[in-house]
């Protein structure tokens, strides 16, 4: 008889546990300040190496280029004073110069600062690194015994694995806030076509991006008991992948085979899908094939990422 | 009546290493049965498998009445673990960690905060439930790690090794509550240890396990009964031969004479040997000497085993502080 009043009093549900054990993720990197700093420094520094470093609208700026502030051309003019030349104004032809400037930068990148190109890469960037990292988390929790404490629980081994992408997805959803709000600060330029829901829109895209990879690297992460593994392939496949995508350059520019290669990278899309979003005027197909290419990519790798990683749990 | 049941219990880790070899055994309810074996005999191996945290090669086992592979979900709602190493989050409090279990175990959070306060003082960390895991002492987790484990108020608790690496006054403490855990709850402990005394002192039924299979199973006493009883010596004033005055007392196996001391071999020593002095002083014979030697349980597993138990286990011990420092180094 009192055995079945205990009985009824536990009935583990997949929110309550799920809840608590994100509530757990959570609370470890909100208590700990240094890794809060941590979290906005990297961004913030890489933003400010390559965003600003490789300022390629530099190129185009007739600051860097002497001009002289008078340039006579042989013609034939027919307003007085001068009789048989043109003289045309240094300051108006250095207009004339980041004019056509701006116009290639604008063709090329589709905004007029590679500054602005850049940051929106940078947010790419940093969900990708950061839901890759994040996913090791679980090997200590396998080393340290609080895994095995957990499913000796009555808990649903979803609810495990859902917190930890959880757990990646919020990560990745906060730093790239953070540094969407650096950017703006240092000059990036939003388009006519941002507002507020677009943000939505943004974290939307980075959650589709950060369940999918974190689903994937957790199921590899959870079979590894040294936390080397997951590393070595975090080291192999982040810089390939964050090369051969638009994160740096437009897809445009590219050899015909490395097109290819960027057009099925799913970086590509998310990258594309944020600078719509926020510094280039939207082009609606373009956004909703970006969505759907997104969609595909995290539903396919979170179904096998949660098929493989509840097969570990449950063997 | 029977809350544990293995039958053939097995595991065979790799396909070819035998940690568990065809064990089979009972656990009655209300009793703290204990698995007694060395280093890597395969009793964590045992435990995880009736825990479900690891599937039987073959072989079944029962938890009340549920089966550990086919029902694993309902033997988890009604048992509780506290495992060998420590688990608790150490970036999270005393009190942050017993409320997480709970709600794994989707205890209601209001019964949970009055459960988790009540553990806290049972264990006496309730000063320290705001604190941070990391900053605790080892005996501190133990007791953190024992609280966890109760919160679901299990029918049955399952101790992995609960005071390796411990203090002899931490050791003591656990064992008191282990004790009160029987006495006031009723529960039934599934405990192992490779501690002799531990295991003497605190468990009603010992399982003696030793690659991987049970050597023996029984009460302590029974364990050390079986090996012929205790064995009294008796000094008398007095040259006579009292042998034949001896041997007429019940329970009396064997009497052996040297000049005036008797080795005398008993069932129940602390029966017979009053009887024994009352049969002497009843021939008018004086004693002048007796004391009575039980065997201990290593003398039980060196009948068992053919070799002495290592006490205290130092490789173990080593291994666990290393564990430690690794982890502390690993953060
Ligand atoms: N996950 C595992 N994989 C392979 N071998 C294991 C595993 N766990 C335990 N073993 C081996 O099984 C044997 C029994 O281990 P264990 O049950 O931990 O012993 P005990 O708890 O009695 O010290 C040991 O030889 C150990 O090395
Ligand atoms: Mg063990």
């Amino acid at each position: 008889m009192e055995g079945e009043r205990k009985m009824n009093e536990i009935r583990p549900s997949f929110l309550r546990g799920f809840l608590a054990l994100t509530y757990r993720e959570l609370k470890k990197w909100l208590n700990d300040p240094i890794m809060i700093v941590m979290l906005i420094l990297q961004p913030l520094i890489w933003m400010g190496l390559l965003g600003k470093s490789i300022n390629i609208q530099g190129l185009f700026s007739a600051e860097n280029i002497e001009i002289p502030s008078e340039i006579i051309l042989p013609g034939i003019a027919t307003i007085p004073p001068s009789q048989g030349f043109i003289i045309l104004n240094g300051t108006y032809l250095s207009r004339i110069f980041e004019d056509i400037g701006s116009k290639i930068m604008q063709s090329i990148f589709g905004v007029e600062d590679y500054f602005s190109f850049m940051s929106i890469g940078m947010i790419s960037m940093i969900v990708v690194m950061t839901t890759m990292f994040s996913g090791i988390s679980i090997v200590w929790d396998r080393r340290l015994g609080f895994l095995d404490k957990v499913i000796s629980t009555p808990v649903s081994r979803a609810a495990i694995i859902f917190s930890k992408i959880a757990n990646s997805t919020l990560r990745a959803i906060f730093q790239a806030s953070v540094i969407l709000a650096l950017a703006y600060l240092l000059g990036l330029r939003i388009s006519n076509t941002f507002t507020i829901m677009n943000i939505l829109g943004i974290y939307l895209a980075i959650f589709l991006m950060s369940a999918g990879l974190s689903s994937i690297f957790i199921a590899f992460s959870i079979r590894s008991t040294r936390v080397e593994r997951p590393m070595q392939l975090i080291n192999l496949i982040m810089m390939p992948l964050i090369f051969s995508s638009n994160i740096f350059f437009p897809t445009e520019l590219m050899p015909n085979w490395l097109q290819a290669v960027v057009n099925i990278n799913p970086i590509t899309y998310l990258t594309d899908a944020i600078r719509q979003l926020t510094i280039m005027e939207i082009n609606v197909q373009a956004l909703i094939i970006d969505f759907i290419y997104l969609s595909i990519f995290a539903t396919i790798l979170t179904v096998i990422g949660i098929v493989l990683s509840w097969y570990y749990l449950t063997k | 009546m029977k809350v544990i049941e293995a039958e053939n219990l097995t595991k065979i880790f790799n396909k070819s290493l035998i940690a568990v070899d065809h064990i089979s055994f009972s656990v009655y309810e209300g009793e703290i049965f204990g698995f007694l074996g060395p280093n890597g005999a395969g009793k964590t191996t045992t435990i995880n498998m009736l825990i479900t945290l690891l599937k039987p090669t073959e072989g079944r086992a029962s938890v009340l009445g549920f089966d550990v592979v086919k029902q694993a979900n309902e033997v988890r709602k009604v048992i509780g673990v506290v495992p060998q190493e420590f688990t608790a989050d150490e970036d999270l409090t005393a009190y942050e960690n017993i409320m997480l279990c709970a709600s794994l175990y989707g205890i209601p959070s209001n019964i949970a905060k009055d459960r988790a306060m009540e553990l806290l003082k049972l264990v006496e960390l309730i000063d320290f439930k705001d604190k941070r895991v990391e900053t605790f002492s080892g005996g501190m987790r133990r007791r953190l790690e024992l609280a966890c484990g109760l919160i679901n108020r299990p029918r049955i608790l399952f101790l992995d090794e609960p005071t390796l690496g411990l203090d002899v006054q931490t050791r003591a403490a656990i064992w008191d509550y282990i004790k009160l855990l029987k006495e006031e709850y009723n529960m039934t402990i599934f405990m192992t240890t490779h501690y002799l005394e531990e295991a003497d002192v605190l468990c009603d039924r010992i399982a003696i396990i030793d690659h991987g299979k049970i050597i023996k199973i029984g009460k302590p006493s029974q364990l050390k009964d079986s090996l012929g009883g205790d064995i009294i010596t008796i000094t008398i004033s007095g040259n006579e031969d009292i042998t034949d005055v001896i041997k007429e007392i019940k329970n009396v196996k064997e009497v052996r004479k040297e000049n005036s001391t008797y080795r005398v071999k008993v069932e129940n020593g602390e029966i017979v040997a009053p009887l024994i002095i009352e049969a002497i002083r009843k021939r008018n014979y004086i004693v002048t000497r007796l004391s009575l030697t039980k065997p201990t349980l290593n003398e039980v597993y060196l009948e068992c085993t053919g070799r002495a138990f290592r006490d205290g286990n130092d490789s173990e011990d080593f291994k666990f502080k290393r564990l430690h420092l690794w982890r502390a180094r690993g953060k």
